[in-house]
């Protein structure tokens, strides 16, 4: 394997609209995602959970479950397969008799069918003991000072005093604001099919894991199962979607495995109900923000304070970077941030689209919104003043700074000009008519250690990396990529991803993926070219993996992005519509324009959605979510979705990638509550702080 | 307790055993091994499970199979048995999906739609309910209406709706 820099690559296929080279699988349904591979005599599991928020298990009789014909086995903490490690508390399931939350796996039901394991997991009679929990989320309980906030930033930074310029300011904004617990809902449930079998005298566990990594998820479980990486494959073709949501292995990926460990080899196929989603596959921290901001006479700010509360799980900590867009947004010589957490006795919360950018820019946006009425000034104009020269955290330049460029465009698109800057001006019938503007941020990322794999066959190249397209494009992408990086066309490339037998390759996720695998492909082309030249004999190859140069030491790399949306508030029901969204991206070189807007549209939809609905409730008495289906949990559906545009500049940033691109699928989402609460705003002179915007809000 | 039906799926007729309790959509996935109608749900809330059933749309994860003896089901993979159905294409040609999980569903459920629509049925927001509709009144409005039992949590909506759109114009 060689390690190189990539060269900068001539955009052919790159930046066309190549249909997605899947879509065909996807439209017939033909695509097989992880329980719906055959094999061969598959048991049926069913996961039975707990119903205390923290104590113990007593006893676990499963006789009536045994007798219900079909059923084959139940498997608990006094017989699971043990584990070699367990500090991972999230993964460590079925070892002992803790009960960490309201939810957890406490037994696995293996039968012939699904409705004998379901009912079989009905007829499991765990009998607990309840000790004293906590589960809500508080001002005052929110003090634990993590280490570190994901993935690896500071917990708290502090420039210049940020005290003595608001003492001075001419203007002073404070406000709290407030984002519900989400979840992540991806169409297809988490799922796993798994299975042990024996190669060459050792173990080997095989699994179709609807995953955003497989090889993370191989490199998580091994150890944990005593047995070398190796000995894991993870296959993931096809994945219904994934939102930061399958970016880990959960707890159910470890119920398979371990489940499929005592059945001579017998497959098993474990789907999470939707319910169970809600406590075992992760989700976004509920988070309080509160924000101090001053400025200058000129609108000017000369501190920003973000101090940040949200909530952790006592099994395992995640710690939401909600401040981290703050500390790179807007220039002021003042700044303070940090996160407090609630360490609670709930489900392990995790990623979603955007952690950290997604509710962070929520509280920003809308108090800039405020800023800008207090300051007497439009609010796209409050944001040019206040665009940086550098990246005020780093010191360093931004490789490209967009912002400014994205908000004039934006504004001259969707007609910002004619509004007018008094709250609740327009009516339109029965409904008060307004329009919002908010910044979108997100940094690039491009993660080490991939892989890729090419090698010329009789009909074109293959091109290997153990990536997984959840959805994004990923597969159609790479495509366009290594046709360019190796000069022919998309037609010759076979592009193979979704395997741990492929290389190794990070996360689809933090909008990393085509930078991480793209640019290891273009490694691997360059290098393949300069091994056999451009008219190589079938079955050739070359393994190569992209280092960087030292541009991250000279260049803050992010992307940018305006949001504008517009709002209509019905006068006596308080409904909200949202008839007009435009969403304008500097994102680097757009791969295909296709994809890309997919992604960016499914984004602003997403930020939509919960602007308007998504909150997960959660029973403090008992500790569970109790909104825990798609009746409760409200999301975007057709008829909520009207007028959604997204575009982006033209630009390539080949500093940061040879491909020119910086990643595109969670800025979408960021920002994108803020301005359609602004506009709910705008419409009625009703400030609201809290996610959602629900109705009752708006009655007068 | 098991049972014996008969079911036509994709066309073709088949035999099997089902528990009394067995689900349309189960019956289909894992009795049968037609896995193009997905389980998003398991409760009626996400439309992935949709499929035509003599002819209608319908949801298979709140049938019990038993119920359906000598039905005739056709799944997204059944449109496509003499090449791509128009919506098929029509969805491919507007990106109307991204993980192509709900999107079996929302072809199924389209296809159901546009025959209820040319056969006059009204939606929540057709204004007239006297006046039986035609395709010609399938606007922006009303397909986003007539599909919003189908979710997509990728939000490829627009995309959806302009592939229904091409497809009722066409």
């Amino acid at each position: 394997m060689t390690e190189l820099v990539p060269s900068p690559v001539e955009p052919k296929a790159i930046g066309t609209a190549l249909p997605r080279v899947d879509g065909v699988e996807k439209v017939t349904g033909r695509a097989a995602y992880a329980v719906e591979h055959p094999v061969d005599r598959p048991l049926f599991a069913w996961l039975v959970t707990s119903t205390v928020a923290r104590g113990r298990v007593v006893a676990v009789d499963r006789s009536e479950a045994l007798a219900h014909p079909g059923v084959v086995s139940v498997v608990d903490h006094t017989d699971a397969p043990r584990l070699a490690q367990t500090d991972n508390g999230e993964l460590a399931i079925l070892q002992d008799d803790a009960v960490g939350f309201r939810g957890q796996i406490v037994a696995v039901v293996l039968a012939e069918s699904s409705e004998a394991a379901r009912e079989g997991a009905r007829l499991v009679r765990v009998e607990q003991e309840a000790e004293p929990f906590e589960a809500e989320l508080r001002e005052d309980n929110a003090s634990y000072r993590p280490e570190k906030v994901n993935p690896a930033m500071e917990t708290d930074t502090d420039q210049g005093d940020v005290d003595t310029a608001l003492g001075t300011a001419t203007t002073v904004l404070e406000q709290t604001y407030r984002t519900p617990y989400e979840h992540n809902n991806p169409l297809e449930p988490h799922a796993t099919t798994a299975w042990w079998s024996e190669e060459d005298g050792r173990e080997r566990l095989t699994l179709f894991d609807s995953s955003q990594g497989v090889h993370g998820v191989a490199t998580a479980l091994a150890p944990m199962l005593g047995i070398d990486r190796e000995q894991i494959r993870v296959m993931a073709p096809f994945v219904g979607g994934g939102f930061g949501s399958k970016g880990e292995a959960h707890a159910h990926v470890m119920a398979a495995a371990l489940a499929a460990r005592t059945t001579g080899g017998r497959p098993v196929r474990l789907a999470v109900t939707r319910q169970q989603m809600f406590s075992l596959t992760g989700y976004r921290t509920a988070t309080i923000s509160k924000f101090r901001l001053g400025t200058d006479d000129d609108g000017r700010l000369t501190a920003i304070e973000h101090r940040v509360q949200e909530q952790t799980s006592r099994l395992r900590e995640f710690a939401e970077q909600t401040a981290s867009p703050t500390r790179m947004m807007y220039a002021a010589p003042n700044r303070r941030t940090s996160h407090r957490l609630a360490v609670l006795d709930v489900a392990v919360p995790s990623w979603m689209r955007a952690p950290g950018e997604m509710p962070g820019m929520f509280a920003h946006e809308v108090a800039m919104d405020e800023l800008a009425e207090a300051c007497g000034l439009d609010p796209v104009e409050l944001r040019r003043r206040n665009d940086p020269d550098v990246d005020p955290e780093e010191g360093l330049p931004f490789d490209r700074r967009g912002l400014v460029e994205c908000l004039d465009r934006g504004a001259e698109r969707f007609g910002w000009a004619s509004r007018p800057r008094a709250p609740r001006s327009t009516a339109d019938g029965e409904w008060w008519v307004g329009t919002g503007v908010a910044s979108a941020t997100y940094p690039a990322m491009r993660q080490p250690g991939n892989v890729a794999r090419v090698e010329s066959t009789d009909t074109g190249f293959a091109v290997s990396i153990g990536a997984v397209d959840i959805g994004t494009g990923a597969r159609t992408a790479l495509t366009q990529i290594a046709a360019d990086a190796l000069g022919v066309g998309t037609d010759d490339i076979d592009l193979r991803l979704g395997d741990t037998a492929l290389p190794m390759a990070s996360v689809a996720g933090g909008s990393s993926g085509t930078s991480s695998w793209g640019s290891a492909i273009v490694a691997a082309a360059q290098q393949f070219l300069a091994d056999h030249g451009d008219r190589p004999d079938p079955g050739l190859w070359t393994e190569a993996s992209a280092l960087r140069g030292d541009e991250a030491d000279r260049f803050s790399f992010h992307s940018f992005g305006a949001v504008f949306a517009e709002v209509h508030v019905h006068r006596y029901t308080g409904e909200l519509r949202v008839p007009r969204m435009l969403g304008v991206y500097s994102v680097g070189r757009v791969v295909n324009p296709t994809t890309a807007r997919s992604q960016l549209v499914g984004g602003l939809v997403m930020g939509m959605s919960a602007a308007l609905f998504e909150e997960s409730v959660r029973d403090p008495r008992f500790g569970h979510v109790v909104t825990q289906d798609l009746a409760t949990y409200h999301v975007a559906a057709h008829a909520d979705v009207a007028g959604i545009e997204a575009e982006w500049l033209d630009e390539s940033t080949t500093t940061f990638t040879p491909m020119g691109s910086r990643g595109i699928g969670e800025i979408g989402i960021v920002g994108t509550a803020a301005a359609v609460a602004n506009a709910a705003y705008h419409a009625t002179g009703v400030r609201v702080r809290d996610l959602p915007l629900t109705a009752d809000a708006f009655l007068e | 307790m098991e049972t014996t039906i008969e079911l036509t799926v994709d066309g073709e007729r088949r035999s099997l055993t089902v528990d009394t309790r067995t689900t349309l959509l189960d019956a289909l996935r894992e009795r049968l091994g037609n896995t193009s109608p997905k389980k998003g749900c398991d409760h009626g809330q996400c439309g992935s499970c949709t499929v035509l059933l003599d002819g209608r749309r319908h949801l298979t994860c709140l049938a019990l199979a038993l119920s359906y003896d000598g039905a005739e089901i056709t799944t997204a993979a059944g449109l496509a048995r003499d090449g791509l159905h128009p919506v098929q294409q029509a969805f491919l040609d507007h990106d109307g999906y991204q993980c192509g999980y709900c999107t079996p569903g929302q072809v199924c459920s389209a296809v159901g739609m546009l025959d209820e629509a040319a056969g006059g049925v009204p939606s929540h927001v057709t204004d007239d309910l006297a006046v039986p509709t035609t395709l010609e009144d399938l606007d922006d409005g009303e397909i986003r209406e007539r599909m919003s039992g189908n979710l997509c949590r990728c939000g490829a909506y627009p995309g959806i709706l302009a592939a229904v759109r091409e497809v009722a114009g066409a």
